[in-house]
């Protein structure tokens, strides 16, 4: 009974379903799991109570961050098919399973002091949560809005950058609440408690996920558009599977293109504080300028957020090819004039930092619309997960990048902008060589195409 | 019991909809409230 309840037959839509109700249903999901964007707020309260004193506090508590992005990418990758084959509400309930279960490790973790149970609750488990909530809603959404694919992706995964917006408040009045702030043992029991209350707020929030989501019936079309015949040459109507598309030189140009154009926008965003601050130090006084540069930081994340819905709705109109020379050439053109111009306009300066993050989030945002488009619908879900692991490298290497560098510079004795200017030229690399990716790909050789059922029969039988 | 839903009726089908955004855009208000209250900061206010 049970297991009938997760099954994609139990959620073919009825006729007269608003596939309106599919987008909410995919940001319940999604705004939850972006909380890991938030993690800085239980780094900071677990560095002053569980780990208070431990010299090594900085590198433990990053790590259940850490862990959470690598089994985001490992588990999005591994779990993809299943996630296919079985249907998104059963992608969405395991996630928010294994999301809220590694809230309450956590907490168990914090309360009973092992450290431990913090990493592999919250990275470990928590983080295969991340993996398959991130992918659930992709493949379900791409098939009730064939018009529109880059709209409705642009609108989940906008989600997932706003989840920080709502975590990182919610963290912190908890954790003001529930004695959470007071400085070491004694904030124990506080932060533990914060950890048990945001996992029963997201097992709340993530259930009208999985309640209301719904795949559309076979054969279903929204108004006015036509499905492209079998066989026919436009985009979206290829076929092909999983295992194929990593054997194609696409997936790996895409892969490049990704990697590439999120590693430079990482690197800017982790550190933006810190740019910010070296760049425009000025006359200001201490906390003026750590407010002007928690200013910077805040905007960044609102035109990271903005940049997944505008652009990625802008892709349906303009073609995904041309959003990507778009992300890639002007990104590493702004990135040029940031180097040029330095400090001299704070404007200027501030202008393209925006946009760069913004084509940073639209890159994530876009990406299902354009697998779609290259691979068709048979199993986008699957190809979105394999694709994700260019995420997890880049989560590495851009903050690897900038602040290596960086703290070489600083050590070296350089002051302002002269930290960041190694840095910045190999984001410009990173960006051209991406773009030169994107324009090496052209549609997928049809001896990749499956031969068995055509995209009409395929998109009804899997979402 | 049956293999799937019923569509509900079109008001139903209205309200659900709105309370279906409204369970995500609230929350999603209140961040980006928290957020935008943090720019000034940026222009020393």
């Amino acid at each position: 009974m049970a297991a009938g309840f997760l099954q994609r037959e139990r959620i073919v839509a009825p006729p007269g379903w608003s596939r309106w109700l599919i987008p909410p249903a995919a940001l319940s999901i999604h705004l939850a799991i972006g909380q890991a964007y938030a993690w800085t707020a239980f780094k900071t309260a677990l560095t002053a109570t569980v780990m208070a004193g431990n010299p090594n506090a900085g590198v433990l508590t990053a790590l259940p961050f850490q862990l959470a992005i690598v089994m985001l990418g490992l588990s999005a990758a591994v779990f993809g098919t299943k996630v296919d084959s079985n249907g998104p509400r059963w992608a969405m309930v395991i996630a928010s399973a294994c999301f809220v279960t590694g809230f309450l490790i956590s907490a168990l973790g914090v309360a009973t002091g092992q450290y431990w149970l913090v990493v592999l609750g919250y990275g470990g488990v928590g983080g295969i949560g991340l993996g398959i909530g991130y992918i659930s809603p992709v493949s379900t959404l791409i098939k009730w809005f064939p018009d529109r694919p880059g709209l409705s992706t642009g609108i989940a995964i906008m989600g997932f950058g706003g989840g920080a917006l709502i975590a990182t408040p919610l963290t912190n009045q908890l954790l003001a609440a529930f004695g959470g702030t007071a400085k070491g043992a004694a904030g124990a029991p506080g932060v533990a408690l914060t950890f048990l209350t945001m996992g029963l707020i997201y097992l709340v929030f993530m259930a009208m996920g999985w309640l209301l989501i719904r795949v559309p019936a076979d054969g279903w079309t929204p108004a006015g558009w036509t499905r492209p015949a079998p066989g026919a040459k436009v985009l979206g109507s290829a076929n092909v599977s999983a295992r194929n598309a990593i054997r194609t030189p696409q997936f790996w140009l895409l892969w490049i293109v990704l990697c590439f154009n999120v590693t430079a926008g990482i690197g800017i965003l982790e550190r933006a504080q810190d740019i910010w601050k070296d760049f425009f130090p000025g006359t200001l006084g201490a906390a003026a300028l750590t407010a002007a540069a928690g200013g910077f930081a805040a905007m960044l994340s609102l035109t990271n957020s903005a940049g997944r819905i505008i652009w990625s709705t802008t892709s349906d109109l303009v073609g995904r090819k041309n959003m990507y020379r778009f992300y890639l050439g002007v990104g590493a053109l702004l990135y040029l004039t940031v180097l040029l111009m330095t400090n001299t306009n704070r404007v200027v300066f501030l202008i393209c930092a925006m946009l760069i993050l913004s084509f940073y989030g639209a890159g994530f945002a876009t990406v299902p619309a354009y697998l779609r488009d290259l691979f068709g619908t048979y199993q986008v879900g699957a190809i979105h997960g394999r694709l994700l692991t260019a995420w997890s490298v880049a989560g590495v290497l851009g903050p690897l990048i900038v602040n290596a560098i960086a703290d070489q510079r600083i050590a070296a004795g350089v002051a302002g902008p002269g930290r960041y200017t190694t840095a910045f030229v190999i984001m410009i690399v990173l960006l051209v060589v991406g773009f030169v990716a994107n324009e090496l790909i052209r549609p997928v050789a049809e001896k990749y195409h499956e031969k068995t059922a055509g995209p009409a029969e395929k998109a009804g039988a899997q979402a | 019991m049956s293999a799937q839903d019923t569509a509900p009726a079109s008001g139903g089908r209205v309200a659900i909809t709105v309370v279906a955004w409204l369970w995500v855009l609230i929350p999603f208000a209140y961040g980006l409230y928290q957020l935008i209250i943090k720019i000034p900061g940026l222009f020393g206010g």
